[in-house]
């Protein structure tokens, strides 16, 4: 059996609410708001009454549940090791650039 | 159904406490964990190793595990002729195509509500790309083993196909959500969703950054001095690049939104990366050019050096 699908990118541009960021990543919302309170996932406004989250906190999250459920991991610990993948994500997408950058050579 | 030995896969011994079963895991998870790990085998690996411990973790399915005796690993066997009753719950159904895994993931919801609506499981899968492709879009053709419940409500592994529309604007690590598309939900429950992560393949001119890239332009001495047109190829086909006079070995040349497109409009742009190219072996033509040129120019490409030692000497 052969299925065409459509598709939506997880970048910045998506807008998720609180609700559907639960859904896509299969946390419970108590959870998800300890990972909000720990600075692992921001609202794009935290101030508004109504969180929206971008495309970008539903790879987090979804990563924070396969972490949660593999290694047993409180909150302040996930949180701990999300802040640290992004560290290295941000290091690598740097290396990379800057390799890009260097010739090859002949 | 094939065997899996999963002590060994933890590594210990069949007598194992749970103590020691759960600190091999650990020990494995954070050495192969696809999040964690660099490995290109560590999800298959992990995949494995999860297998095991959700099994053996379980004391009841622990049990119901070493009631299937050992076996070598990979070995066609069947369980005891009582062990679906006593276990499984279902007596009558055949092993032939069954996954250990999916026996034991349906074991778990045994005794539990039937009837409750369950969400279909979520796919995550890489797919990898080339730059053109990127740069065009492109229908990719994937092959998931999933495990499917039959007529009966027994589980079996199936074979899906998917064509999955990458749309142009992709680049390196992005990822997309393809709704509805996982696994089938249970008495009413949403199917699943597939969740799709893009890796670019090497492109043997182009390097990309983001949806920005780079290319190396390799430019004869007398083009870099004297300035020149030259074709550059692009991912769009080739275009004319104005080379100024005086250009720089490393210095970079913008071809503003000729990068990879982006998902919602506008592109990347494409940077050529000046080289100075020389001949290898200069023919006697040419060498008395340069011999000329040599005699004739006051250029020094070292003359920061003089500079920097004598100013070294008089401040010691």
């Amino acid at each position: 059996m052969s299925t065409q699908l459509t598709e939506t990118w997880l970048d910045a541009r998506l807008e998720v609410s609180f609700e559907e960021l639960a859904r896509l990543s299969g946390l419970p919302e108590a959870e998800l708001r300890e990972l909000i309170e720990y600075g692992a996932l921001a609202p794009s406004d935290p101030q508004s009454e109504r969180w929206v989250f971008s495309g970008e906190c539903v790879v987090v999250a979804r990563t924070a549940k396969r972490l949660r459920d593999s290694f047993d991991l409180d909150s302040g610990a996930l949180s701990l090791a999300l802040g640290f993948l992004e560290r290295i994500r941000a290091l690598e997408e740097e290396l990379r650039s800057l390799r890009a950058q260097l010739p090859r050579g002949p | 159904m094939k065997y899996k030995d999963y002590y060994a896969i933890l590594g210990v011994e069949r007598g194992a406490d749970a103590g020691a079963i759960k600190k091999a895991y650990r020990k494995l998870a954070q050495k192969y964990h696809p999040d964690v790990s660099k490995d290109p085998q560590g999800e298959e690996k992990f995949k494995e190793i999860a297998e095991a411990y959700a099994t053996l973790k379980d004391p009841e399915k622990r049990a119901a595990y070493d009631q299937l005796g050992k076996h070598a690993s990979g070995e066609d066997f069947r369980p005891p002729p009582d062990w679906g009753r006593q276990f499984g719950g279902d007596s009558g159904r055949g092993f032939e195509d069954v996954d250990l895994s999916d026996l034991f993931e349906q074991f778990a919801g045994r005794g539990r509500g039937r009837t409750m609506a369950m969400p279909g499981q979520d796919y995550e899968v890489t797919a990898h790309i080339g730059l053109e492709e990127a740069y065009r879009g492109v229908t990719v053709d994937l092959e998931l083993g999933v495990p499917e419940f039959d007529e009966n409500g027994s589980i079996r592994r199936a074979q899906r196909s998917f064509k999955a529309r990458i749309p142009k604007g992709a680049t390196d690590g992005q990822r997309l959500r393809l709704r509805g598309q996982g696994g089938k939900g249970a008495n009413g429950g949403p199917d699943g969703d597939l969740y799709l992560n893009v890796a670019l393949r090497p492109h043997p001119l182009f390097r990309a950054s983001g949806h920005d890239l780079y290319l190396d332009l390799p430019l004869a001495p007398w083009e870099a001095v004297l300035g020149a047109t030259v074709k550059v190829p692009t991912l769009g086909g080739t275009v004319q690049l104005k080379v100024p006079p005086g250009t720089q070995a490393g210095q970079k040349l913008r071809l503003a939104d000729r990068g990879l497109p982006k998902p919602h409009g506008g592109a990347g742009d494409l940077y050529a990366i000046a080289q100075i190219a020389v001949p290898r072996a200069a023919s006697e033509k040419e060498r008395v050019h340069y011999e000329e040129l040599a005699k004739g120019s006051s250029f020094n490409p070292r003359g920061h050096f003089e500079q920097e030692t004598s100013h070294e000497h008089s401040t010691h």
